[in-house]
């Protein structure tokens, strides 16, 4: 539903939990739980046939907030878990979340075939460019020179991960890049983003008080996207040859078609396998 | 439908947006308000639970204005502050765990008075003579609530330098 | 040495084709009415290397080799050295080799045994499209009795795509190697049992029966990673559980398919992977969220040798201690282990159900000696035990994922089931599911999911157990088969022995173990691997009578018969 219709049956707030979130106050984590909740409720899905996966980290703590089914897995391994049930149950929407460390660095290597896989998900990072659940360590996101982690005095000194131009290379259907000092305009990027068919993925800048708490500035630093979203991949990829790392909007809606098999049986009964084998 | 721009406003999306605002302030102080108790700050989360139950009475309120009862659905990016988090509710971000009531009512003050322009500037703009007119109201109403979240603010005093000092080190989660 | 069985080898090199022509020789045998085993053994080269093909024709089930060879082919002999171990030979022996090959290696002149030289390759070189192999493939027929119709049907069968011409051809070579044949000693198969209908055996593999018991299970879903030697159970699920309405999905990485599993039952349907060592490591972790978040699975793993990458593609049974113990924290599953071909299918069927019935992992430890190996046996009856896990029917009040039931099973509410919400969780939780760190969810939750387990009526699947003795002997998985044929030996001998042959590893059965060794005096405790794992495992966890003797052999040698049996032929 986009407009309207007067009295939706569910409001933002029938999508969470009773339990309350452990994040520090002035996370913006908090404005992405609140995005997705009014995501939901636009999209009017019955809490139950919504499923919310997610890895190991502060962000990643986001299905136990809300009243849809979730699943909060290991680190690293929730693209995995949501292929593997939306593969399975084509019926529900799957929603995967999780924060840059999980989602880039250990589980790295399942974002690119997640992207590469295009099935019919949505992946939502929370990226604050730090480890904040193990105290402020640098992520694949953190700037070589950041130097305020006990593990890199001297900064990571290694170039930051571009989650954009490695989902770009890799095949995602739908890129997008939000930021959490606007919970409207990331639940409308999140609503385009579960409707577009294939992998989605949206990189939520979402400051860390915390451990970046320079962070807090990025809400005035963000700015609107310059041109419009693009089915071009090349054209998306010269638009990345300039980001700045903070526009925000659609990069890239592709038209691929998504990975999903036909589960329909021809045989009743998996005994009749036998037969082959028969003697 | 796009989004409505201030001047061609009607009396059903003025509705909407005053209880947008409301709603969003409601569910804001009351999330502000989890997370102080999460972190035990009592005080706070107090307040902050009290300001989400005087915006519960106003979402209440808008309900039983006349045409409150078939308020129709906007979606939030194409209220007249798309792109904006709405103006009466405090940004996440303005949080803190040592923050004291004092932080608290400031937020809430500028809250008010951001509510209080946006319904000022639909009264000076829309075009509709009814819209303009409980526009004047709602800012009005707004105008009030500033007023007495100054009195309260009285109350407490600006707190010293180093309140958000901490002496132990984060957790590990 | 068995007196109902008859064992050949036949090895060659470059493309040779000796295990097509040992397949084609397979199913004559099969079809005659005869049981039979066979197993290969190749180089690391994936095309054109040295290999041989063991098999073993009898009048009884097969489940293993015996302890040496009656006959042995050579095409060629390049490289043959690599097989002599595992080619046990006697004086009574009859080795064959092609003239043009050169001499007998060096390595086989010390067995004296009869020697015979056949001009294989010339005879193919005279035929239109005339190949070795199938020369080869008609004298070990003629030399061991397979009836020529049984080979020239088999053929047909084998060749059955490449068209007529080379049906023809394969044909005219089988008849030439039987006609040359003819000066050979007759190496006599003990007589076909009686013909049975088409249908009511199996001629299959191990990895082959693993995946049809799985789907027999109610598997639908299957994620894969290629290892070897697993990966043809991957192979033969692909178009199989499709047909049946599931779906396989190749994943990107063992740490992707263990968790495509997971998301996969999470969702209703029940969900297996395979692999080998190496990947059951990779897949460990996130084994021990589906421990935590109760979610059924079935990884099976098809043990090489290890550690590290090992021997790929030769077999041991070292993962015992890895699928046992390699789980952080404390953390109770299933561990399961087929005792032969045709159990793969039984055991890989029982897990899916147990499983599910349990919610929770299931390890499942193959070995490549069964999984790569190809067997006539018994067409399984349609077992009863389908995967069911308990579902969510009543919400109640509000619904408590992990509740605290006297059994330890909690009923599941599926996505899709409406007020069923809640999150699957790998932080310790409480019965809701919401995090917790106190030490009474903890031990609450740590205490059902063992319960679930240990509580559970397994019936007798857990050990095959034959024999009434005061002298036993355990063991588990595939050793099983040369066990079960030491201790025939035995009894023809006129000693009684007991088998206890372990299916189900973890939980441990402590009672009813205590009643397998009822009255016993002494055990031998046999398996193949060095370290001796499943030996600590027995002491960890069980009462051993006073006398102990172990039989702990690292891979890539079978155990034969004849260790088993001279490892306690003073105990009567």
């Amino acid at each position: 539903m986009d407009n309207g219709i007067a009295n939706p049956a569910l409001s933002a707030r029938d999508y969470k939990s009773s339990v309350k979130p452990v994040w520090c106050p002035g996370c913006g984590d908090f404005s992405v739980l609140s995005a997705i909740t009014k995501t939901f409720a636009e999209l009017q899905l019955d809490p139950a046939q919504v499923a919310v996966i997610s890895g190991i980290g502060c962000s990643s703590r986001i299905p136990a907030y809300l009243n849809t089914y979730g699943f909060h897995g290991v680190h690293g391994r929730a693209l995995p878990l949501g292929v593997g049930l939306k593969v399975a149950r084509p019926d529900l929407t799957v929603l995967v979340t999780g924060g840059d460390g999980d989602g880039f660095s250990i589980g790295g290597n399942h974002f690119l075939h997640a992207c590469r896989r295009n099935v019919d998900i949505t992946y939502l990072v929370m990226d604050n460019q730090v480890y904040g659940m193990t105290k402020g360590q640098a992520s694949p996101t953190t700037a070589p020179d950041w130097a305020l982690s006990k593990l890199t005095p001297e900064g990571p000194g290694i170039n930051p991960f571009y989650p954009l131009v490695i989902a770009l290379a890799s095949g995602a259907n739908f890129i997008a890049r939000a930021s959490s000092s606007d919970p409207n305009g990331t639940a409308r990027m999140l609503v385009d983003a579960i409707r577009h068919p294939g992998f989605s993925f949206i990189q939520v800048l979402s400051p860390c008080v915390t451990f970046q708490p320079e962070q807090r500035e990025w809400k005035k630093l963000v700015h609107p996207a310059p041109v419009e979203a693009t089915s071009d991949p090349a054209k998306a990829a010269r638009r990345l040859m300039t980001d700045d790392n903070l526009f925000v909007g659609v990069l890239y809606q592709g038209t691929r078609k998504p990975f999903q098999p036909c589960l329909e049986a021809d045989l009743e009964h998996a005994a009749e396998l036998d037969e082959a084998f028969a003697i | 439908m796009n989004a409505p721009s201030v001047e061609s406003l009607t009396v059903a999306e003025l509705l909407a947006h005053s209880l947008a605002i409301e709603a969003e302030a409601e569910e804001r102080y009351a999330m502000l308000a989890e997370q102080m108790e999460v972190h035990n700050n009592e005080a706070v989360a107090a307040l902050f639970r009290r300001l989400a139950e005087i915006e519960g009475k106003h979402v209440a309120k808008v309900r039983t204005m006349p045409g409150g009862d078939s308020i129709p659905h906007i979606a939030p990016w194409n209220l007249h502050w798309a792109g904006q988090t709405s103006p009466e509710a405090p940004e996440f971000g303005e949080a803190h765990y040592l923050m004291t009531p004092h932080h608290a009512l400031e937020l809430a003050l500028q809250g008010e008075c951001y509510a209080a322009e946006f319904f000022s500037e639909v009264a000076a703009s829309a075009s509709d003579e009814t819209v303009r007119r409980m526009a004047q109201e709602l800012a009005q109403e707004e105008r009030e609530h500033v007023a007495l979240i100054e009195q309260w603010l009285a109350r407490y005093p600006k707190p010293e330098a180093g309140w958000a000092e901490d002496p132990d080190p984060p957790n590990q989660a | 040495m068995s007196t109902d069985s008859v064992s050949i080898a036949f090895a060659g090199s470059g493309g040779a084709g000796v295990l097509t022509a040992g397949n084609v020789l397979l199913e004559a045998a099969a079809s005659a009415g005869w049981y039979a085993y066979l197993s290969r053994s190749a180089g690391p080269q994936i095309r054109g290397g040295e290999s041989v093909t063991l098999l073993r024709v009898s009048r009884n089930r097969v489940e293993s080799h015996d302890d040496d060879f009656r006959l042995l082919l050579a095409i060629d002999w390049r490289n043959f050295e690599r097989f002599v171990a595992e080619l046990p030979l006697s004086g009574d022996s009859l080795l064959i080799g092609d003239a043009e090959a050169g001499p007998l290696p060096e390595c086989l002149a010390a067995y004296a045994a009869r020697y015979c030289e056949l001009p294989l390759k010339r005879i193919a070189k005279g035929m239109s499209q005339g190949r070795p192999n199938m020369v080869a493939l008609g004298v070990l027929a003629a030399a061991i009795g397979i009836p020529c119709d049984k080979v020239t049907e088999a053929l047909a069968h084998t060749l059955r795509d490449k068209g007529q011409a080379a049906m023809d051809a394969g044909a005219a070579c089988v008849t030439a190697g039987m006609e040359c044949a003819r000066e050979l000693p007759l190496i006599k198969l003990p007589a076909a049992p009686a013909p049975r209908a088409h249908g009511e055996r199996l001629l299959i593999t191990g990895n082959e029966a693993t995946g049809l018991g799985a789907v027999r299970g109610g598997v639908r879903f299957v994620s894969a990673y290629p290892i070897t030697p697993a990966t043809e159970i991957l192979e033969w699920l692909a178009p199989s559980v499709d047909r049946l309405g599931g779906t396989l999905v190749q994943a990107e990485d063992e740490l992707a398919s263990v968790n495509q599993a997971i998301g996969a039952s999470f969702g209703g349907t029940p969900s297996l992977t395979a692999t080998s060592g190496p990947g059951l490591a990779l897949m460990l972790e996130s084994i021990g969220l589906a421990v935590a978040a109760e979610v059924p699975i079935v990884v099976v793993d098809v043990m090489r040798g290890g550690p590290s990458t090992g021997i790929p593609t030769k077999s041991e049974q070292a993962d015992l201690g890895m699928a046992l113990y390699g789980l952080h924290g404390d953390a109770p599953h299933l561990v399961l282990a087929p005792l032969s071909v045709a159990d793969c299918l039984f055991t890989t069927q029982w897990a899916v159900h147990l499983a599910e019935a349990l919610q929770t992992p299931a390890i499942v430890l193959s070995d490549q000696s069964l999984g790569q190996s190809r067997a006539v046996i018994e067409r399984p009856a349609d077992l009863a035990f389908i995967g069911r896990r308990q579902t969510l029917e009543d919400i109640g009040e509000r619904y408590a994922r992990y509740a605290v039931t006297t059994s330890g099973v909690s009923p599941m509410a599926i996505p899709g089931m409406p007020g069923g919400q809640y999150t699957a969780e790998g932080l310790e939780h409480s019965e809701a599911g919401t995090p917790s760190g106190s030490a009474a969810d903890h031990a609450a939750q740590l205490q059902k999911r063992r319960r679930k387990l240990t509580d559970f009526d397994y019936g007798t699947h857990w050990a095959e157990i034959e024999g009434e003795a005061t002298t036993a002997v355990i063991t588990w998985g595939s050793t099983t088969g040369p066990v079960r044929e030491a201790l025939n030996r035995r009894a023809v001998a006129g000693w009684a022995t007991r088998m206890v042959a372990m299916r189900l590893l973890a939980p441990a059965r402590p009672d009813a173990m205590r009643q397998a060794l009822d009255g016993v005096e002494r055990v031998l405790i046999v398996e193949q691997c060095e370290g001796g794992q499943f030996h600590h495992y027995l002491r960890a966890h069980y009462d051993l009578p006073a006398e102990v003797r172990t039989l702990c052999k690292p891979g890539p040698l079978p155990i034969r018969p004849q260790e088993v049996y001279t490892r306690i032929e003073d105990w009567h």
